[in-house]
């Protein structure tokens, strides 16, 4: 082991903080936030791991990455092998460092965090995935002999990239379509620049296309082609949908369809995927400089979207919760750096309408104060309204940031498909099969809105599925259509 | 990359194309739209897709040049290649035998309606086209209409040719002959469709009209081309584009679509000021130096 400080010293090591733009500075651009640890930085911190012989770190992590062991190669300043060995189980290692809930997941479970501050996991992860590719030196993992079997994904946000990977690996011949013109789903048109730069998932990208899997952007299945189609026409042995969780969820309230309305998917999708920030692109989007804005959610969504119109200029930047800063989904790093910014939380608030000028534009939104009361099914406490508290507040742009819900493009066109009672494709938890032969389906388009990890994961466990399927013919289990 | 096979002016400013883009044109059905990106740093526009040749692999998109995107495809010659394009998207018509229809477009919403009232015609219904343009240049297709069965009624404003007036004073009195009318399709500016609402709705005449919602993805991702319609709200992409005219809400459609109003008007101007600045008739390579967001001209690529 090369760690041979004694573990009283380790705990005197204090967390490495993560280097950041100041955040006067940083609410006016679209570079990253974080800038990652220093090669000093990254092993000082991986000193201070215990190296527990049953490392809880590693039972948080979905996909049960080999912490202590890439942590010990920080420390020998092994940074290539500590690459490898994420890379083992985790195939997106510069994305999950970047945007996992850490807090909840490996950090959570990490036995440090019982006495002081966890292990910084995600960062220490995000600095070799760095290293590695700013060293340019990830060697092609090896590929199995051709074995003429075709495979389709449809989609390619982490699900189907990360099985898109495995199947390539074995030798089968991997499509993805993508309905975009761009490749990387909510990574791309989703997850802001300043937080995940979208050159780390064109490398990731970039990579899996040297592998060998074709690309093919622009090709929405239901309608350009269907899944029947890509089977019984184009001679796909096996198909995998991992079409996310697209459709945005709106509050209902009268006023939502003014101008000025905004989900939070296309807000984002205009300056993520289209630019809209760039005067050099053509997209147009709310010009936000110097009026007042309100975001409507308390997730990563409705965070990426307050914190993106305080960087196109907007005066003030609201995010109205229903519930209190306490039960808000979002990365705590992401609720911190909100208010650093400047964001102005205005929690225990629920829209009841959008309020419209003379001229037909938006001016304010009209909130009603909730009280939170008894924890609901999902074990938060649910809010009730206060009836009479009604009170405006002027905006003239709001963002609409409630969640997604299945797209049913996909569903709709392939009768024999099950789908829950929500529209998600039905999918036995195990193998990720279908009730129809040779279709699989794996991430949000099962799960609902879910995180890039567990979609990651559930993309590999789905490539693995249909390696064996592809080998030996067998259907895991049948399930009604 | 979509490779331009054939493209010609019809009108100023209106040009037809046949595109290469086999996978759509195999699947293509009346009503249904592409959007296309027609450079690297380009917005994504919506466009109906006029006509397909299975065969040939092609679709026929006719654009009308109203702003800096639609401007900018309408320099595009054959053998140009645009980067992106997607379809078919949306609802196609519905078509059944409903008997006598009035099919009415609007300036280039006759490009748009066209395909339709020829699925409505090989339907078996007897298809009657009101189409209308500014001036006798601008009405659209009328020999093509007539060549497939359609009766055509021309409408210009300045009665250059055909009766001179709006598609819908042409409609109005149609409807007072008293001749039967089983179902309306409107297709043109949204205050257009609203008049023809208006004038059905008192009647019950089934009527569709077809929204020019602002769209991006055109797949439900975004919601941007929302419609507020008395049963709700409904995305115009994939619930539409055709919508049951009685029950759309114009006020907000027509409020939506101008919310970019002020970019749109700048783009335009510095296109058009790029455009004068250019003193040789375009060509190739003039293109290339006015526009350098078309990029390096593609010539005869495929995707
Ligand atoms: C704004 C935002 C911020 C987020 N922040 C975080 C975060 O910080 N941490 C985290 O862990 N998670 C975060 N998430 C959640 C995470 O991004 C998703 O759970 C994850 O991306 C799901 O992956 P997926 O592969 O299932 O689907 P997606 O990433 O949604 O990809 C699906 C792809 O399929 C394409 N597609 C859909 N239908 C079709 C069709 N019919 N034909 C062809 N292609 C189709 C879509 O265009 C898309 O590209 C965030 C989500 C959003 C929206
Ligand atoms: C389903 C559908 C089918 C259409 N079919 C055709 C067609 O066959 N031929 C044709 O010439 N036009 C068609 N249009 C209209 C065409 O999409 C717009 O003219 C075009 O987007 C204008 O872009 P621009 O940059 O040239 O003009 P801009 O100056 O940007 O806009 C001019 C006007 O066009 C509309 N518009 C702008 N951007 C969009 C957008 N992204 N989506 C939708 N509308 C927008 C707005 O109302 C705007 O006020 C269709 C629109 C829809 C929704
Ligand atoms: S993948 Fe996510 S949860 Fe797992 S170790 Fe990495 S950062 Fe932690
Ligand atoms: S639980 Fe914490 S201290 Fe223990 S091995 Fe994991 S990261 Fe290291
Ligand atoms: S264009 Fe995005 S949902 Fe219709």
């Amino acid at each position: 082991m090369s760690n041979t400080l004694p573990p009283k010293e380790r705990l005197k090591i204090p967390r490495q903080p993560m280097p950041e733009q100041e955040p006067h500075e940083r609410r006016h651009n679209f570079l990253e936030v974080n800038q990652g640890l220093t090669v000093l930085g990254a092993t000082t911190e991986a000193l201070r791991c215990l190296e527990c012989a049953k490392p809880q770190c590693s039972d948080g992590c979905p996909v049960h990455v080999k912490i202590r062991e890439f942590v010990q190669l920080v420390t020998a300043g092994e940074f290539l092998k500590a690459a490898a060995k994420i890379r083992e189980d985790n195939v997106l290692p510069a994305i999950t460092g970047r945007v996992c809930p850490q807090e909840t997941q490996c950090e959570g479970c990490c036995i440090l965090g019982k006495k002081q501050e966890p292990l910084a996991i995600g960062y220490l992860e995000r600095f070799v995935a760095d290293y590695e590719r700013e060293h340019g030196q990830l060697g092609l993992p090896e590929r199995q002999p051709p074995t003429g079997k075709k495979v389709a994904i449809v989609g390619s946000g982490p699900a189907g990239l990360s099985a898109a990977g495995d199947l390539i690996r074995a030798g089968h011949d991997v499509t993805v379509f993508e309905a975009l013109h761009e490749l990387g789903g909510v990574l791309i048109y989703g997850i802001p620049e300043f937080r995940l730069p979208k050159e780390i998932v064109r490398h990731e990208i970039e990579v899996l296309r040297q592998m060998g899997i074709r690309f093919e952007t622009n090709v929405v299945i239901g309608k350009t082609v269907t899944i029947d189609e890509l089977m019984n026409d184009e001679g796909f042995d096996a198909v995998l949908v991992a079409t996310g969780a697209g459709l945005p969820k709106f509050l209902g309230v009268p006023g939502e369809n003014l101008p000025g309305v905004y989900s939070a998917n296309e807000f984002l999708t205009r300056v993520n995927l289209m630019h809209a920030n760039d005067p050099t692109y053509d997209e147009p989007v709310f010009d936000c400089r110097g009026r007042d804005v309100a975001v409507i959610g308390g997730g990563n969504t409705a965070m990426d979207a307050v914190r993106t119109a305080l960087r196109l200029g907007a005066r003030k930047a609201y995010l109205v919760y229903r519930r209190t800063e306490k039960e808000m989904p979002a990365r705590a790093e992401e609720l911190k750096h909100a208010k650093q910014e400047g964001v102005e939380l205005i929690c225990l608030a629920n829209p009841v309408a959008f309020r419209e000028d003379e001229k037909g534009n938006l001016c304010a939104i009209r909130l009603q104060r909730m009280e939170l009361g008894e924890p609901d099914a999902s074990g938060r406490a649910s809010p009730r309204p206060i009836p009479g508290s009604e009170f405006d507040l002027p905006v003239a742009m709001a963002v609409v940031a409630l969640g997604t819900s299945a797209n049913p493009l996909v569903q709709a066109s392939t009768p024999d498909l099950g789908t829950d009672r929500r529209g998600y494709i039905a999918a036995d938890p195990t193998s990720l099969c279908t009730s129809k032969r040779g279709v699989f389906a794996a991430g949000d388009i099962v799960t609902g809105s879910a995180t890039v990890i567990l979609a990651m994961a559930a993309g590999r466990r789905a490539a693995a599925s249909i390696l064996r399927y592809l080998e030996d013919g067998q259907w895991p289990v049948v399930l009604p259509a | 990359m979509f490779a331009i096979r054939a493209a010609c002016f019809l009108a100023p400013d209106i040009k037809r194309f046949e595109i290469e883009a086999p996978r759509v044109a195999r699947k293509q059905r009346a009503g249904q739209f592409v959007i296309v990106r027609v450079h690297e740093r380009g917005e994504r526009i919506p466009l109906t897709i006029a006509g397909s040749d299975p065969g040939a692999g092609t679709i026929t998109l006719i654009v009308q040049g109203i702003g800096k995107t639609t401007k900018l495809m309408n320099t595009l010659e054959a053998g140009d290649a645009i980067p992106d394009l997607v379809g078919p998207l949306g609802r196609p018509t519905e078509v059944e035998r409903y008997g006598t229809v009035v099919v009415i477009g609007g300036g280039v919403g006759t490009a748009i309606a066209y395909p339709s009232a020829l699925a409505l015609k090989a339907a078996g219904n007897r298809v009657i086209a009101i189409i209308g343009g500014r001036t006798r240049e601008l009405v659209l297709l009328e020999p093509e209409l007539r060549a497939g069965g359609v009766e055509v009624v021309v409408v210009t404003d300045d009665g250059s040719y055909g009766q001179k007036g709006l598609v819908t004073d042409a409609l109005r009195d149609r409807i007072a002959t008293g001749e039967q009318i089983d179902r309306v399709l409107a297709i043109g500016p949204v205050r257009m469709m609203q008049a023809v609402a208006e004038l059905t709705r008192p009647l019950k005449i089934p009527t569709v009209v077809s929204l020019n919602a602002l769209m991006v993805d055109g797949t439900g991702m975004c919601g941007g081309c929302r419609v507020q319609t008395v049963d709700g709200p409904r995305f115009a992409c994939v619930d539409g584009p055709e919508f049951d005219a009685h029950t759309v809400d114009y006020e907000i459609l027509a409020r939506r679509n101008r919310m970019y109003a002020e970019a749109e008007a700048a783009a335009l101007r510095s296109f058009l000021a790029a455009e004068a600045a250019a003193e040789e008739p375009p060509g190739p390579c003039q293109l290339e130096a006015r526009h350098p967001e078309v990029g390096p001209r593609i010539r005869g690529g495929t995707s």
